[in-house]
């Protein structure tokens, strides 16, 4: 029974994931951010007209208001009068103030609000259940499967236009590919994933399964094709982590998952080859090669042939900590040799210097 | 001769303030014409009302005597190099193969035929040992190569390019008039954004002189010259602020 609760995680993180990418892609994360309150507004709007809770018209009133959520922000941002963020922010508190004002004003006595509608809790889906095939499968599973059918549909088939449309919307114009068909394509799967996600998950995983694992992976790939298919690894990585953590310590499912996720940005983020650590690494690594470098090429100047320490140390901005530790290096090397307190080359020193000249394109000593 | 691309009375605004002004103007068909003006001169607004890419206040852009909408499928757009996300996940090599995409429609992938051309421009553009390079790690020049080359792929019959030599050094410039020149033989056409006053006569054959409207257009021995040169960059310097 409880595996299920993982299935619908899985699903669910990688019918967001996908699309995911395209946000990070067009730098629209925060759209996400936006959808997930204005979606309220449609539910409202629904239920005034249905009176019925469950409704499903709710759910397809909600998805709209997301799509026309995306489409008043473009309308705002291409005024030019303030930024696509500032635009983000601006549209999304006005649509869910429209809303908390009806709830607030038309709704007293029922209890309206996202919690109500998009129940969103994961451990709880696999009480809903439906019959399909003669199986009985929670609802959430088959509604997020379908899902995730017609997104992974749409990126195969759009792949080759999401592509040129997400790098350059001109070039794309210009070659006959409507960056607007793709552009509200995507934004109406988004917005009908967000409402089913929201419904099955709640909508702190949700934002964060948008997000995070296609963040990730943009830190590790050079390609769109490996982007995706890292984001949806890493989708199915914090959402079984997330599963089994939650289960274990007995946390809540949906924040410890986020939490795991924001983990694995985390170590992707320090650790990957261009990453801060990493690049700490190399940095100190290359300024000690360099510092030994620079210590044997004095050494093979003509008139520094043979030097004391005082004279090489006088060249250079080392500590003496720093210097003696490069000169044992180099003597344990076999680089330099030291005769009556003075350092020279030994032929291996020579033959490096020589090298360094090379690599580094400086004229040869005569 | 009637010309490739006509332009009739284009006006352009941005909120309110003129960009382009009564501009009438011509390409000629297999040219290499330079598009010269001070800064804000509405140089990048001229090409990218050519494409279509701006709505303009009123006026017409003909190709061959019909909207240009229809012919631009033809045109090969380079970008300044501010204009596109360098971040994004692709080689050099996906980048040119987007060259190819105009040839195919929607949905259709690029296939070996498509990559083997790219490889080819990549070649012609020197840049060929980039091509699993992620489009991040170039230089300035290689940028440039690498839009050039996708241009190439396209195999359009107009290439329009906004200030492809800027911010390169004179090794890559060389290499690409040389290309410019080799294929104006094959019968393609040149537009070209440029900002080195002293090498117009040396890279291209006609010229568009412009400061919000047309100083001056035609052959570099009819239009070049130093009263028009004078009266678009100094001049009218601030009077239409
Ligand atoms: N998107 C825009 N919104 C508002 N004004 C703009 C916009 N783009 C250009 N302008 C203005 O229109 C005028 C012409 O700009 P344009 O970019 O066409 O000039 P340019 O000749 O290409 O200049 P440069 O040599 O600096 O590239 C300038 O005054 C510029 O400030
Ligand atoms: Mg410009």
């Amino acid at each position: 029974m409880m595996v299920e609760v993982l299935f619908v995680l899985i699903v669910t993180a990688m019918a967001t994931s996908l699309l995911g990418v395209f946000l990070v892609l067009r730098g629209m994360a925060m759209v996400t951010d936006a959808i997930s309150h204005t979606i309220l507004l449609g539910i409202v709007l629904a239920f005034f007209i249905t009176n019925d809770i469950r409704s499903p018209w709710l759910i397809i009133a909600a998805s709209l208001v997301g799509v026309l959520t995306v489409y008043i922000i473009e309308l705002v941002s291409q005024t030019r009068l303030i930024r696509q963020d500032a635009a983000i922010g601006f549209v999304f508190t006005a649509l869910f103030a429209i809303a908390i004002i009806l709830v607030s004003k038309y709704a007293g006595d029922v209890h309206l609000d996202l919690d109500v509608v998009l129940m969103g809790e994961v451990i709880f889906a696999p009480f809903n259940r439906i019959e399909i095939l003669g199986f009985s499968i929670p609802n959430a599973l088959w509604q997020l499967s379908i899902i995730l059918l017609i997104n992974i549909a749409f990126v195969l088939l759009f792949y080759k236009e999401l592509k040129i449309t997400s790098f350059d919307p001109k070039f794309a114009y210009i070659a006959g590919f409507s960056a607007a068909f793709i552009h509200y394509a995507l934004m109406t799967l988004v917005s009908v994933t967000a409402v089913a996600a929201f419904d099955a998950v709640g909508s702190i995983l949700v934002i964060n399964f948008f997000v995070a694992p296609a963040l990730t992976a943009y830190l590790l790939v050079k390609r769109m094709g490996s982007m995706i298919m890292l984001s949806l690894f890493f989708a199915v990585l914090n959402s079984v982590a997330g599963y089994y953590t939650s289960f274990y310590f007995d946390l809540s499912v949906a924040g410890t998952t986020s939490f795991i996720a924001l983990i694995t940005f985390m170590i992707v983020f320090l650790f990957n080859s261009n990453g801060w650590v990493s690049s700490r690494i190399q940095k100190a690594r290359q300024k000690k090669q360099f510092n030994r470098a620079m210590i044997l090429m004095l050494l093979n100047e003509q008139s520094h042939e043979s030097l004391t320490q005082e004279e090489i140390m006088s060249h250079f901005n080392l500590t003496p900590k720093q210097f003696n530790r490069h000169i044992d290096h180099l003597l344990l090397n076999e680089y330099i040799e030291k005769q009556n307190k003075k350092y020279r080359l030994t032929p291996r020193g020579v033959e490096f210097t020589h090298y360094t000249r090379i690599k580094y394109e400086l004229p040869e000593m005569i | 001769m009637t010309p490739l691309i006509t332009v009739k009375d284009l006006n352009v605004a941005y909120q309110e303030k003129p960009a382009l002004w009564h501009v009438n103007m011509s390409i000629q068909e297999n040219s290499r014409t330079a598009i010269v003006g001070p800064n804000g001169a509405g140089k990048s607004t001229l090409i990218k009302s050519i494409m279509k890419l701006i709505r303009p206040v009123s006026g017409k852009i003909e190709i061959e005597g019909r909207d240009a909408r229809h012919a631009l499928k033809r045109v090969a757009y380079v970008p300044q190099k501010g204009e596109v996300n360098w971040d994004f996940p692709a080689t050099v090599l996906d980048v040119v193969l987007m060259g190819r995409y105009v040839h195919k429609g929607w949905i259709k992938r690029p296939n070996r035929k498509d990559e083997s051309i790219a490889l080819s421009a990549l070649e012609t553009m020197k840049m060929e040992a980039f091509k699993n390079r992620q489009i991040s790690e170039l230089s300035g020049g290689q940028k440039q190569r690498v839009f050039i080359a996708r241009a190439i792929a396209q195999d359009a019959d107009i290439y329009i390019m906004d200030e492809p030599l800027q911010g390169i050094d004179i090794t890559t410039e060389k290499l690409i008039i040389g290309i410019m020149k080799q294929l104006q033989q094959e019968g393609k056409t040149f537009i070209v954004v440029h900002h080195h006053l002293d090498t117009v006569e040396e890279y291209f054959d006609h010229v568009v002189i412009l400061n919000k409207t047309v100083i001056a257009e035609g052959t570099i021995g009819s239009a070049w010259r130093k009263e028009n040169i004078n009266r678009a960059y100094y001049e009218m310097s601030g009077s239409h602020d």
